[in-house]
This record gives C-alpha cells, structure tokens and sequence, in this order.
C-alpha cells in the first residue's frame, strides 16, 4: 500500500535478492548431487504434491491456529502484568525475579514440565509456549508502562476520562510501539517453540511433519514445510502486520509513518 | 437568563471556590523537606476572573494542582460548590492527545453523555460555535503534531470550554507565544468567558496580562509563598487599554515591589 519511490525501486533489489539466494542453492544442491541436499526444484515439487493432497495445508493450518492462540494469550497476560508492573513499582519488586526466572529458563524445559504436569494436550501445548513468551511481553510493556506520559494522565485526570476511555485513548495507544515490539519479536518466536511442542507431543501440524519426515530422513519434505510455514508468517507481516502498524502511526509526522 | 439553581437560599450559581492550604512542602531525594506554600487562603466567587500573580518557581503551578486534585499531599483543604463542580484545565503545555484529531481531543474531554453537540442555555458555544471562535473550524480533522504551538493551545482552549466547567483554571496558557498571537487568545479568553461566565483562575507571572483579563489580583511571594496582596482592578474592561491601565500598573508595582517587579 505505501509505495513511495523508495518503495518501487526497493522491489528489484528484493527480488533480486531472492533469485541470487536460489541460485547459490540450486548449484550447491548440484554440487553435493545428494538426496540429503534437494535443490529448489525437489522441494517446490514436494510443496506442490503435499499442497495438492491437502496435507500442507492442514497440517499449516493447525499450526497456525496454535501460534495464534499462544500468541494472543502471551500478549495479553503479558500486557497486563508488564502494565501493572511498571505502574506499581512494589509489584515490580515481589514479581520481577519470577520474570528473571521464567525468561532464563529453557523453553525445552518449560514444553517438557507441561506435557508431564498437565498432559499431552493440547492446553498443555498451548501453555507451554504462551508461558515461554510472556516473561518477554512483560519486560517490553513494563518499559512501556513506565514510560507513559504522567502530563497526560492528569489531563484525563482532570477532564475525568471514564476507565475505559483512559485506556483505550490515552494508555493503548502510548504502548502501542512497545506492543508491536513484543508482538513482533513474539510471533517470530512463538512459531518456532510451537513446532517444539508438535515435534514432542503433538500428532498433527508442521512440528510433527518435519518429526516424521527426520525419521525417515527427507530432507526436501523437512525444507518444503519449513518454507510453506515461513511463507504464511511472510504473508501475515505483509497483509496484517505492516497495513495495521501504519494506520495506527498515522498520526505521526514524517519518516516513522513507514513501515519499519 | 442564566440557569436558576434550586438548592435552597438564593440562586446561587455554581463555581464557588474556597482554597485552605496551610502547609505544602516537597520532599526531595535526600528526605529534606522544603516548605513552598503556607497559608494561603482565598475565596473565588462564582462567575469571576481571577488572576494569581508571583514570581516564576513561587508554587503557583502547585496551588493549581492543589485545587485540581492533582496534588493530595498537603495541609489543607479546598472546598468545592457543588461538590463534584466540572472543571477544566488549560495547562502550561497543551497536553492534546497526539494520536487523536482535533475534534476527537476536544470530544473526547466531553462528559460520556454529551458527545453531541447539545442545545444549550443562553447561547453559550455548541462546538461549531467553538471551533469557529477559535478560528480551529479548518483543523478538525488535523492532528496535534501537524499544528503550530499557537493552533495547539487554542485547540487546549476549546477542549476546556467545550467541557463547559463550573470552574477554569489555567496555567500560564499563553507563554511562548508571540506578543500579538497572545493578544488574540487573550481576547478570545475574554470573549469565551463573557458568553459563557464561568469561575476562572489563572496562573500567570505576567502582569499586565493578569490586569488586563482579570476582575480580581491575588499576590504570592515569598519562601514559603504566601499571598502577599489581594487587588481588585479598578477598571472596567473595556478601558483597559491605555493610561488608567498603565496608571493602575504604576500603584500596584509601588505597593508591592518584590512581586511585580520580580
């Protein structure tokens, strides 16, 4: 949508890039001339087969729908803890070394504890990648709690804004940046614990694929739902991400209009 | 007619104001405390203007905060009628929502229930009114950022008279404007105040700007402030433009030297 004229010669370049990342690939999985290393081509016929028998696609789509409910109740348990962390600085005190703690401790430890403690199911799946993301949504939006404006909370004070309305026109939008950091960093994240949990617990989605074809050593399999996966991930940035980041900065003068 | 309020006695009009600050005193980090206000009280009647005078750094900004409820921690009281009255606040910055337009920051300051422009009584200012006054009608849909500091602090103005307070307090709206910007707001200050009387008090360390707006002079100085002068302006407003002003100024800086001079 913003297509400046940095914009429109940006494209080439882009593509341009791509193409020279598929040749060094095509000629390497030449050289190597192995069932261990398939070219583009190999992996795009295996995407293409997969695609064609509906299996990509499903088993996307429940990985998918795994990152996106991980990723909602990360941000959103995150949020409320990093705000009231940041407004409260006794809260801050008794939580903050739990949130050292939990950002310290291996995600593999977190997915493995779950699956014994709550089962192998898929709230327990959920639960454990939402609790691998949360202590980084809490450090973010803690910073961002402490960083909202007090000169504008008073104006609300003083005009008393109802609570709603407080959060919604004068907080949200303070932490707005700090919660497109989180969410950006956290989606990139969530989807790779999430194949994590598939690989170990799961019997469906992109983990378990890429689990079963290890075992039966097909590499281009592996590539081909690795790639389809980071694609969708692409899309989002581009059809969600991006148009919803620059609508809620329009009212920022100059170059942080653009998408980052 | 102005509205008639019921609650026994006399029609009174709301927006009385009684400020009782015997002590207010700021801790700094090392646990010291320093005294700034002492005894400082004042009455503000309803429907006048009323201008607090001092030098920069005296505590007037903190009587302000003190009366918006902003600042608890003193000794004290202020007395409010009604109760809960409206009130507005032009602060020093014009502290506008940067992310929301100009119609959505002055609405959005709205009590929930009149978000639409309403009848009101005796002609006071519906919003287009407003905005018109105010020379903002071209602005609306414009954010904070894309407006001088001049067009921010009349959108700061609209968004305190649009609330239509009982009480207005403002704090030194004008400063860092220049000299002929400032005579417009002050103007339209006036002309907002006579269509729609309201109870007014301003904080200002101008004072040829407090004499010329003003019914109504309250002095502070001093370490800790307290009110030095309490001076009713002599003139009437539509006089204050040359000597009997400039006259009234000479008296004021004669009797009180270390505040008007300052």
């Amino acid at each position: 949508m913003a297509a400046g004229p940095e914009a429109s010669h940006r494209v080439p370049l882009r593509l341009l890039s791509i193409l020279a990342f598929l040749a060094l690939w095509a000629g390497a999985a030449a050289l190597a001339d192995s069932p261990e290393v398939p070219g583009p081509l190999a992996v795009a016929a295996f995407v293409a087969a997969e695609a064609a028998s509906g299996e990509l696609f499903y088993h996307l789509a429940v990985t998918l729908a795994r990152v996106a409910a991980a990723f909602l109740i990360a941000m959103g348990v995150g949020t409320a803890i990093g705000m009231l962390m940041g407004q409260h600085r006794d809260l801050n005190r008794l939580l903050d070394p739990w949130v050292i703690l939990m950002i310290n401790m291996p995600a593999l430890v977190v997915i493995v504890l779950c699956y014994i403690w709550i089962g192998l199911t898929e709230a327990a799946a959920i639960t454990a990648v939402a609790l691998n993301k949360i202590p980084n949504v809490v450090v973010t939006l803690r910073e961002g709690a402490r960083a909202l404006d007090p000169k504008l909370m008073e104006m609300a004070a003083v005009f008393r804004f109802s609570r709603a309305r407080l959060l919604r026109h004068v907080i949200l939008p303070q932490l707005f940046p700090f919660i497109a950091a989180a969410g950006r960093s956290g989606l990139a994240l969530i989807w790779k614990i999430v194949l994590v949990v598939e690989l170990l617990g799961r019997s469906n989605g992109v983990g378990f694929q890429i689990h079963l074809y290890f075992q039966l050593f097909d590499v281009a399999a592996i590539l081909g739902y690795a790639l389809a996966f980071v694609s969708v991930m692409l899309l989002i940035e581009f059809v969600v991400v991006q148009p919803l980041e620059t609508h809620l900065n329009r009212w920022r003068p100059g170059p942080a209009t653009r998408p980052a | 007619m102005k509205p008639i309020s019921t609650a026994g006695g006399p029609a009174q009009p709301p927006g009385r104001l009684r400020v009782q600050i015997d002590s207010k005193a700021f801790r700094s980090a090392d646990g010291a405390a320093t005294e700034v206000l002492r005894d400082i009280d004042f009455t503000l009647e309803p429907e006048t203007f009323t201008c607090l005078i001092g030098p920069s750094g005296c505590g007037k900004t903190t009587t302000l905060r003190i009366i918006l409820g902003l600042d608890r921690d003193f000794t004290g009281q202020v007395e409010r009628a009604p109760q809960r009255p409206r009130m507005a606040a032009v602060f020093q910055e014009p502290r506008l929502l940067p992310w929301r337009t100009v119609e959505q920051n002055v609405r959005l300051a709205l009590p929930a229930q009149e978000k639409k422009p309403q009848e009101t009584p005796a002609g006071a200012p519906n919003l287009d009114a407003l905005f018109g006054a105010l020379g903002l009608q071209e602005m609306r849909e414009r954010f904070p950022a894309e407006l001088s500091l001049g067009l921010e602090r009349r959108v700061a103005l609209a968004r305190a008279f649009a609330v239509m307070p009982d009480i207005l307090l403002l704090d030194e709206p004008f400063v860092s404007l220049d000299e002929h910007t400032a005579d417009r707001l002050r103007a339209l200050l006036i002309e907002l105040w006579q269509a729609r009387r309201t109870t007014v008090l301003m904080v200002t360390h101008n004072v040829r700007e407090a004499a010329r707006l003003a019914d109504r002079l309250l002095l502070m100085n001093g370490r800790p402030a307290r009110l030095v002068g309490d001076v009713t302006v002599p003139v009437a407003r539509s006089q204050r433009g040359g000597e009997t002003l400039r006259h009234f100024l000479a008296e004021l800086a004669a009797a009180h030297p270390e505040t008007i001079l300052a």
